[in-house]
Order: structure tokens, then sequence, then C-alpha cells
């Protein structure tokens, strides 16, 4: 691109951006305030209601109470594969981050077919103790947790190992030389040293937590959370009241990107001393121990999976009260198979989430480009609008969009959207953007500047650089942000139960309709395709990182 | 000889800050022109400037009669070797060799006995189907001065090429750069903050400092006849003294004696000057003479057949070179002028 091009090319995206990711929310915020008439009737309204601070409380305590449970649960599971071998340990570490690949409602889909009332677990357990009523309820605050926790207990995990590969073996060797023992080391060398870990993983929990529908809106009930709460009102038609709802939730969550940015600005405190991190310990005696624990864990963590597969095998009214399926057939994957209505779901979520990804792909890489040679201000502006829709809320978006795409009015450049094919695509576009954006982002930043300038100076033009040199190099980059982007798509719940009609209905809001009218086992075969199709994302994702990081 | 590149009055700020001051400079054809400096003095700059990656705020470059000074790096036909080698690295070595020869409307054969030249050039023949990422430092600083050179550049360029290696590895590697650079017979100017990479690569030095070109010379020109205080203390190990310019007699030491030195540049009458002395101009003095100055050793450094030892005296910290059992630290000692040693100079201080 031409240098004097650049700024202009820049603006027309950075004004692009704005339209679809700062002007709803801009929008949203105005009709919070009751613009035209510009009254704080609806801030009011809010302030009186009970269930609306319940809500907001709910939300918070919700997300402080996941981020303890996903960090007792994370940490030592960190530990136990950073710090000691045992059989079977490679293949288990990875087999306890799969959860952060799978998309939200199956994860709570089988949760439900496992600890459910009618659930594997529960039916077992009445049997057993021959109950004439299932042992449990799995409903309100705690299921809620219980789910957070165990879909949320990886980035934990992933962030204390990460912390813990970066740890330097020299740091424990001076403790020890100085006659530090064993707890002293892990008060004052270790903890300090992983901190930073720890808080960016917290801040990350929390926000996931405080973004989190699927779980609130199945096993909520009457006990609602700020995003449930948006939808609700947003359903009941008090669109006032569901905006000052989401500028409620999107202040929460602004404030904690604000304190992420800063805790990630002042991370660097391992970088002092590089080195080689401690080496595992080969346990003998407790071997057998760890390795049970380590198993049982990722057994624990993987049975709700495996629930959702032998649900899906379960034909329609053959499984009444026995504690175990008697029939097991494939007959639900037929019945997905063959009427057209089933593949329907299927084919939307699929080319939605193709157009969405290549749509967050283009944008994320020209914002990235753009914002890295332009600078300033302009910039940091493009950075921002990428980053947005990772700081806010799905719920905050999808009724952002839904709001501003719902009128005619091509001078404010407002146009009737919903109801269309585009709509949906369009907010699994923004949502993807950071994910896309900061992968082209991260890429970009990782090149040699140098290489390029080396190609120019062997005679290649701006094209052939261009082709030959950058892409190549930031394509592992730019896949593993894609995979990320269509995993988030293909499985998205929040945006779709907003936007979606029913032509565009993708496999998230089909799985709830056949739970409502008792197609359980259609809506696990449902589920166990939406694993697989992310489990393959995710390992295309896997394979691009790897790339980048060798 | 003729002149083929030339650089005129080049200049170039980042922001208020300028890089690089006045900076001309020519080189002949097939010479090596060393560009010596400390960190900051903008000697990579200069190389980055004639290689196009900037722009000059003023001046201009000419190459073979050829005013190149706004011409694009990717059309000026001037390879580079970078600092960190910039090697792509998602190519191979042959590919990477290749790179600069592709897209010039080459027959596919004709570039291939290219590539296996370069390589050979740089003693890597057969390395073409090796990646990058799996060969030595060593390596692929050659595979980067063969992708250099592979396209028949009119001059070759080299930041600091020889920075990324081993000690033992870089003496080593700087004769086979020199022994490649010269069967080519190809201009070259290369940065670099080693003074005796550009006394050993170099035809002739330019030493940068703070953006100007203080001196261009041979390495003995700079070593004994310093046009700058900067240079002189640059160049080669010194020690300073405050003094007194007398004239033909040289200069006199604060509370010391007279020492015969040479004027740099616009020092004259009784002007205060700093006395720029090598150890190798001193000697140890048995008895007291008019040119003794009187001293405590405080620091002595074996070096083989030779010692340094750093004298302390009424006018100055001296360093002396002498035989290693010539003193001992805490010993009173006489130092004076060695009969047959370099002459100190005598710059102009600068208040």
């Amino acid at each position: 691109m031409n240098r004097r091009r650049r700024p202009i090319v820049a603006w027309l995206l950075g004004l692009l951006l704005f339209w679809i990711v700062g002007y709803p929310l801009v929008l949203t915020l105005a009709e919070a305030l009751g613009a035209p008439h510009w009254t704080l009737a609806h801030v009011a309204e809010f302030a009186r209601r009970p269930a609306e601070w319940q809500a907001l409380w709910a939300s918070l305590w919700i997300s402080v109470a996941t981020v303890v449970l996903s960090a007792a649960l994370g940490v030592p599971l960190a530990f136990l594969f950073a710090r000691t071998d045992f059989p079977g340990r490679r293949l288990l570490s990875t087999l306890v981050a799969l959860p952060v690949a799978l998309p939200p409602l199956i994860g709570v889909l089988a949760f439900l077919f496992l600890y459910g009332e009618s659930g594997l677990a529960s039916r077992q357990i009445q049997s057993l103790l021959r109950l004439e009523q299932p042992p449990w309820r799995l409903s309100g605050p705690s299921a809620i947790l219980l789910v957070h926790a165990y879909s949320m207990y990886v980035y934990f995990y992933l962030f204390t190992r990460a912390g813990l590969e970066r740890f330097d073996a020299a740091y424990l060797e001076a403790a020890a030389s100085l006659g530090t023992g064993k707890w002293r080391t892990a008060r004052h060398v270790t903890l300090p040293l992983l901190m930073p870990s720890l808080t960016g993983a917290a801040l990350l929990t929390f926000m996931t937590s405080l973004a989190s529908f699927s779980a609130p809106y199945v096993f909520g009930g009457s006990f609602r959370v700020m995003t449930t709460q948006i939808v609700a009102s947003k359903l009941n038609g008090d669109t006032g009241l569901a905006m000052v709802e989401t500028v409620t939730l999107s202040i929460l969550g602004l404030a904690g990107l604000w304190l992420l940015a800063r805790v990630e600005g002042g991370r660097d405190v391992a970088g002092a001393v590089r080195g080689v991190a401690p080496r595992r310990r080969s346990l003998q005696r407790s071997k057998w121990l760890a390795a049970a624990a380590g198993w049982g864990l990722a057994i624990f963590l993987l049975l709700p999976h495996a629930t959702l597969f032998l649900i899906s095998l379960v034909p329609r009214n053959t499984w009444t009260t026995e504690a175990w399926p008697p029939v097991l057939r494939l007959s639900n994957y037929s019945a997905l198979v063959a009427d057209p209505e089933r593949v329907r779901p299927v084919v939307n979520s699929l080319w939605m989430a193709t157009a969405a990804t290549a749509g967050a792909l283009l944008l994320g890489f020209a914002a990235a480009y753009l914002a890295l040679r332009t600078r300033g201000r302009l910039g940091a502006a493009l950075e921002t609008l990428i980053a947005l829709p990772w700081a806010l809320p799905g719920t905050v978006f999808a009724v952002a969009l839904a709001a501003t795409f719902s009128v005619h009015a091509p001078w404010a450049g407002r146009f009737v959207l919903i109801g269309t094919l585009a709509i949906l695509p369009l907010g699994y576009l923004v949502r993807c953007l950071p994910l896309t954006g900061r992968a082209a982002f991260a890429g970009l930043r990782q090149m040699d500047p140098a290489v390029l300038q080396a190609a120019a100076t062997l005679g290649a033009s701006r094209a052939r650089r261009f082709l030959r040199v950058l892409l190549p190099q930031i394509r592992p980059a730019l896949a593993a942000g894609a995979s990320l982007a269509f995993l988030s798509a293909l499985g998205d719940f929040v945006v779709s139960i907003v936007l979606y009609t029913y032509e565009t209905r993708p496999i998230s809001i089909e799985i709830l309709s056949e739970l409502r009218i008792q197609e359980v086992g259609v809506a696990a075969a449902y589920g166990v395709l939406l694993t697989v199709l992310s489990a393959l994302a995710f390992v295309t994702w896997g394979r691009g990182t790897e790339r980048v990081s060798g | 000889m003729s002149e083929f590149l030339r650089l005129e009055s080049l200049e170039k700020r980042f922001g208020d800050l300028p890089v690089t001051r006045e900076v001309s400079l020519s080189a002949a054809k097939g010479e090596i022109v060393a560009l010596l400096g400390p960190s900051g003095s903008g000697k990579t700059t200069a190389l980055r400037l004639v290689a196009g990656l900037e722009t000059p705020d003023s001046g201009r470059i000419v190459v073979d009669g050829e005013d190149v000074t706004r011409v694009p790096p990717e059309r000026r036909n001037f390879g580079m070797v970078f600092q960190h080698y910039a090697l792509f690295p998602h190519m191979t070595v042959g590919e990477n060799v290749a790179f600069g020869l592709e897209g010039r409307g080459r027959a596919r054969d004709e570039i291939r006995s290219r590539v296996a030249e370069s390589l050979a050039l740089a003693g890597l023949s057969g390395f073409e189907p090796r990646r990058v990422t799996e060969i030595s430092g060593g390596q692929q600083q050659r595979v980067a001065l063969a992708r250099a050179l592979a396209p028949n550049p009119r001059v070759l360029l080299l930041d600091e090429p020889l920075s990324n290696l081993d000690p033992s590895l870089r003496e080593k590697t700087r004769r086979e750069l020199r022994r490649a650079i010269r069967r080519v017979g190809i201009t070259t100017l290369f940065v670099t903050h080693e003074q005796e990479e550009a006394f050993e690569l170099g035809d002739r030095i330019a030493v940068l400092n703070e953006g100007r070109l203080e001196q261009v010379g041979l390495p003995e020109e700079l070593f004994e006849r310093p046009a700058t205080r900067f240079v002189a203390t640059f160049i080669g190990r010194s020690s300073v003294l405050p003094a007194i310019w007398e004239g033909g007699r040289g200069a006199r030491l604060a509370q010391g004696p007279v020492w015969p030195a040479t004027a740099g540049p616009s020092v004259s009458g009784d002007a205060e000057v700093d006395l720029v002395v090598r150890p190798e101009a001193l000697t140890f003095a048995s008895r007291p003479g008019p040119d003794t100055l009187e001293g405590v050793v405080s620091e002595r450094r074996y070096a083989g057949r030779v010692a340094y030892y750093v004298v302390g005296t009424a006018s100055g910290e001296v360093e002396v070179l002498a035989p290693p059992t010539a003193s001992r630290e805490g010993d009173r000692v006489l130092v004076a002028p060695s009969p047959g040693g370099p002459v100190p100079r005598a710059f102009r201080r600068i208040p």
C-alpha cells in the first residue's frame, strides 16, 4: 500500500469498525438515557427495582465465587502437571485443557445430562439408595457455580502452567542456597513470582463469569444475573430498562479490561533471569498417587462429555425409570441427517461461522496491519475498537446490535438488518474480532521488521514482500486466531438467542428447542456434533500456536 | 582509485534528535570501508540511509554516478547483511538465497546455479535444503552473506555482521568474510563498534561520534595521527592529562614536566590542552630527570610478555606499558616518555 494512501485507508477502516463496534454501544447508551428526549427515567427505574440490584449483586458474587472455585481446582492441577511426572501426564495435560475449547452451552448440556434431576449420576444414586425422589435438584446459584468452576478452572490451569514454565529454577536454587525452607520459598519466592499469572487468570475468569449466559439461563430459574436479566427485560419489551442494564454490565466489563491491562502492563516479574524451568520431579512412592489423582480428575472432568455422547445414543421414550439406558442406537443421528429441517441448523452454523470468521480475519488483520504502521492515536483507536468486544459481555453486543439495526435511518448509518440473514453473522463477526485481531497484532509484533527490510534490499516489490514474506510468517498466528474465532461463532448461544430468526437458527438454538419438545437424544446428538466440530478447530489452533512458538 | 560510492552531507533527524550530521564519505570500487563508533554514534543509521531503509533529511547518495537518494531500497541493487541476519524463517537456505534472484525474469536453472555458486562462496555448498532455524549462528551469518551477494549487488552493506557470534568463532568468520568479499571485489560498507574488527576488515576506517564523522583514514593514520580528541581516545588505549601547550617544546603537565607532543588541530600559543598519551609512549625511569613524573602504582594488569601499570601522579593518572617484572602494586615509581614510542598528542581542551 502506498505510504501516502495508508492513513486514508486506516481512517476508512476505523469508521467501519466504529460503525459495527462502537456505534451500537453509543446508541445503547443514548437509549438508556432516553434519547431523543434525554431523561434519566430509565436509570431511576433501574435504581428503584430491587430485582435489578439483586441481579447486579448476583452477577458480582457469582463471579467472585467462580474465581475462588476455579483457582482451587486449576492451580493445584497446574502444579501437578508442571512439577511432577507420572504415566499419562502428557495426554492428560492436554485433555484437562479441553473444556476451554467447548462452547459453554455444551458444558451446560453435559452437566444437565450427568448431574441434572434425571441425569445419569442422580439416577444411579437414586437407584442405589432406592430413593423415591431424585437425590438433588440441579438449579439456582449452586448449579451455576458448579458449571462455571468446571469450565473456567482452565484459565487458572493454563495461566499457572505458563507461569511455572517460565519460572527459572535458579530462583529456587538461590532460595535453597540461602537456607530457606520449602514453605518459606513457596510463600516468598514462588507465589510472588506467579502473582501476575494468577491475577491475570482471576480477572479473565471474573470477566468470563460476568458475561456468562448459558449456565444462568438454563439453571438459573428465578435466580437472575445481569445477562439473563437483560434478555428478560428485552423480551418483556422494557427496552429502556434493558439498555440501562446493558450499560451497567458494560461498565463492569470495561472496569475489568482496565484492570487486566494494568496487570498485563506490569507482568514481566519473572523476566530478570532467563533460564530453565525446574525439573519435573519423577515421583517414586507417590508416583501412583499422583497418577491416580491426575487420572481421577481427568475422568471427572471428561465424564460430562462422555455422558453427552451416551445420551445421544438413547432413542426417544426408551429410558424411563431405569438407572441405565436400556436401548442404545444411532437413531438420533439418523434423525438429524434425515430431516432437512434438522440439517438446516448445522448448515446455518457452519456457513455463518465461516462467513463471520472470514470477515473477522480480514478486518482484524487489516486493523492490526494499519494500526502498527500508522501508530499514533488512529492506531490506538483501531486497536481499542478491535479489543472492545472482548471486554464486553456477548449479551451487551447482541442487544446493542439489535437496537442499532432494527431502525431504518440510512442518514444515521442505521438499516433494518434484524430478521435478515445478515444480522447473526454480523453479530458473530463483532464477537470474533478480538480473537482474529489480537492474533494478527501478536503475529505482526513478533515479526522481526528487519526481515521485511531484507526482502526490500533484495529487490522484492511491495506486493511480493507482502505475499512471500509477511503472510507466510504470520499465517500460523492468523490460523490460530481464525480457529478460535470459528470455534466461538460455531458454538455461540448468547448472541444467537437475541438475534436469530427461524431461518437462521444455529445449532445452539436448535438444541434448546429440541430440549423443549423433549427430544433429549437429538439435542445430545447436536451437542456431540458441535463438540466434534469444536475439537477439530481446537486441534488446528493447537497446531497453529505450536508453530508460532516454535 | 576512482570513486564509486559517495555520501554527500547526509543529515537525518529522528524527531528533534539529529542522528547523522553532515556525513560525507566516499569509497572506491572494491574498497572496504568500516564505519566505526560507539553505540548511538549514528553508524547504523548512516548504513540504513545508504540502503534506502531510511530517507535522509538532506544530502545525497551517489553510486557509480547515479543519484540514488530517493530510490526505494528494492530498486537500489545493494546487498545488505543485517545484524540479526533477518533470514526468512519459513524458507530453506536455498530459498533464502534464491529470493533476491526470483522475480527478475531469470531462468530456473540459472537461479539454481547462482544459488549454488553463492553458497559455495560462503563455504556452504549443499546447504540448500536445510532449514535456516536448524543451522548454527556462524552458518546463518554466511547464509545471510550468500543471500546478499547472490543478486550481484553494486554495493554490499554489513550491519555489525559478527556481533552475534561467539568470540572464538568471530575471528575465524572475520577472516572468511574478508576473503569472500575480496574474491567478489565488491565495494563494501560495514558497521562495527569493535576496533579490532574495523582494523582487520576495513581498508579504510571512518570514525563516527554523535552523528559526526570524526576522521576517515587508514588504521595507522587513526592510531598515530588522530584528528580529534575523540579519535585519539577511542582508538587504542590512552590516558588523558591536563597540560599547557608550550609550542615546539611540547606540553607542560599540570604540576609536572614538559613532555614532547604534537599539536592537534587549532592548538597554538599557551592554550590549555588535553594531552593524550598511549601506554606505549611511557616507560619507567630509574632516576629523576627533567621529564620524569613521580607516582605510585595502583594497578597492574598482566598481559603475557608485557604488563599495563596504572600510576597515580600529581599530574593525573597514567597508564604505562612495561615488562611484567618492572614493578608491583604500591611501588613508588618514576614515569618518563619512552624514546621511540608514539609521541603524545595535544588537543585543545573544551571548557
